[in-house]
């Protein structure tokens, strides 16, 4: 057993684990963070997304122990106060899933895309998506949710407002 | 699924880490960004009984100038190498092949030392190295050496570092007024690439005054395309006369027959590619 320290979503946690933990499992079966999923067994679906000092990774190929003395950010950590992440939002207004289980990854990759490069082609979204599988959506409505929150989008009811 | 257990230490320097891997444990393995070596282990592929991992020996991030060459410490992620100012003003060849490597999250996670040491045959950063002259430092409890692309790529998932080295850093000597293509053919998103090629010309006045090329997939290791390179020296940078230069592109290889397509196919897609590449390199 090693002992850690990690912050995740605003908390700092110490525990003990095992080297071969890997941080997706530590998540969720020690710290109880279950909107993070796990998709597959070869690093390619992108479910497990969630941001390390900021940045997305794949916690499914992230060992708990390198996690030591860093912080993390899951799908839960986004709300605030009750009130959806903007992206949270835009996936929900642009029925940007269906079963929902590539959501958490989904929304976490959007918002480090758009970190990166705040005002994305359709291109770049689809490609700055490509670590992470859908099997419901066809990816249309995800793309259009992520592209609504591009410096300078505004979304349709926004729009409106602004007019009246 | 989880990885067999095995004992971690995460060492802070160079000279603690070379300590670590002459420890007697039965079977030791380096840990850079674990973006081939986690899957591996979560696989069970492998399993080393003890996991260095070079996380934390901050001497091994980050990209310098040094004069006549820029050098990348190997634990270097692919997106600060694909973001790099540095590399992007004097190798933009690695910028352009950074970019493609992977999708975001393992480009956040795994590294230029890493994809160079695991020596995959479709991994993209060998090829660029090789055509760029890069040079490897590789260092052991005797201290350091240098060896050339040539030398550091001796096979399938083999190369000159030794079970008790490390790959330290990449010296890529400038090619600052150069430009540079990776082209890279895949038939599906996040996938490995079928073929890739790797181009850096150097044009004065509409002629081809210098040109490095090198070939992803077309062998156990990266091949230079030597016949292409010195075909396309001395001519216009125009369409027919990078065509007809590429079509040498598959000499010396020696591509496998698998499932994403036959030998034949990849000796075509060498020309088309490095047609391509030559092509957006040059910029006509
Ligand atoms: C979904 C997915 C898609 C991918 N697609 C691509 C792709 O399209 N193109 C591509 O090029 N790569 C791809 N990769 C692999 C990726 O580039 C890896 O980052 C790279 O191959 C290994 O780098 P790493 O830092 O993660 O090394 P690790 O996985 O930590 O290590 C790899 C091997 O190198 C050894 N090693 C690492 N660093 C050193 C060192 N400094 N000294 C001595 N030994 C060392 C390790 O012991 C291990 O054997 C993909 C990976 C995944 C998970
Ligand atoms: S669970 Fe599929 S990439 Fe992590
Ligand atoms: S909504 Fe079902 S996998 Fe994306």
């Amino acid at each position: 057993m090693t002992q850690i320290s990690i912050n995740v979503d605003g908390v700092n946690y110490s525990d003990d684990v095992e080297p071969r933990t890997l941080l997706v499992h530590y998540l969720r079966e020690q710290v109880g963070k279950t909107g993070t999923v796990i998709g597959c067994d070869t690093s390619n679906c992108g479910s497990c997304t969630v941001h390390l000092d900021g940045q997305s990774v794949k916690s499914c190929s992230v060992f708990a122990v390198q996690a030591d003395g860093h912080e993390v950010t899951t799908i839960e950590g986004l709300a605030v106060d009750g009130q959806l992440h903007p992206m949270q939002q835009a996936f929900h207004e642009n029925h940007a899933l269906q079963c929902g289980y590539c959501t958490p990854g989904m929304i976490m990759q959007s918002i480090d895309l758009l970190n990166e490069n705040p005002s994305p082609s359709e291109e770049e979204v689809r490609d700055g998506l490509e670590g992470n599988l859908c099997r419901c959506t066809g990816y249309q409505n995800i793309v259009k949710a992520v592209l609504s929150q591009a410096e300078g989008a505004r979304t349709p009811s926004e729009a409106q407002g602004a007019q009246s | 699924m989880i990885p067999a257990a095995f004992d971690y230490t995460a060492p802070e320097s160079v000279s603690e880490a070379l300590e670590a891997l002459r420890s007697d444990a039965e079977e030791i393995k380096v840990l850079a960004g674990g973006q081939s070596l986690i899957p591996v282990l979560r696989l069970r592929l492998a399993a080393p009984t003890l996991l260095v991992d070079l996380g934390r020996i901050s001497e091994l991030h980050g990209i310098t100038d040094e004069g006549d060459a820029i050098v990348i410490g190997a634990m270097t992620t692919h997106h600060d190498v694909a973001t790099n100012p540095l590399v992007a003003e004097h190798a933009v060849l690695l910028t352009k092949a950074a970019e493609t490597v992977a999708d975001p999250q393992v480009r956040h996670r795994g590294t230029f030392g890493g994809a160079l040491v695991h020596a995959d045959p479709a991994g993209d950063m060998p090829a660029p190295a090789l055509a760029l002259g890069a040079e490897f430092v590789i260092t052991g409890v005797d201290g350091e050496r240098t060896v050339t692309a040539a030398d550091f790529f001796q096979d399938l998932f083999t190369t000159a570092v030794g079970e008790d080295e490390l790959l330290t850093k990449v010296r890529i000597p400038k090619h600052t007024s150069w430009s540079g293509h990776y082209e890279k053919f895949t038939r599906v998103a996040q996938q490995w690439s079928i073929v890739a090629v790797a181009a850096a010309v150097k044009a004065d006045a509409g002629t081809i005054s210098e040109a490095k090329v090198a070939l992803t997939n077309m062998g156990s290791t990266p091949i230079r395309a030597t016949a292409v390179e010195q075909a396309l020296v001395g001519q216009p940078a125009t369409a027919g006369a990078i065509k007809a230069a590429a079509a040498h592109a598959d000499e010396g290889t020696n591509p496998l027959t698998d499932t994403n397509g036959d030998a034949d196919y990849r000796r075509h897609l060498a020309k088309v590619l490095t047609r391509r590449a030559v092509v957006s390199a040059a910029g006509v």
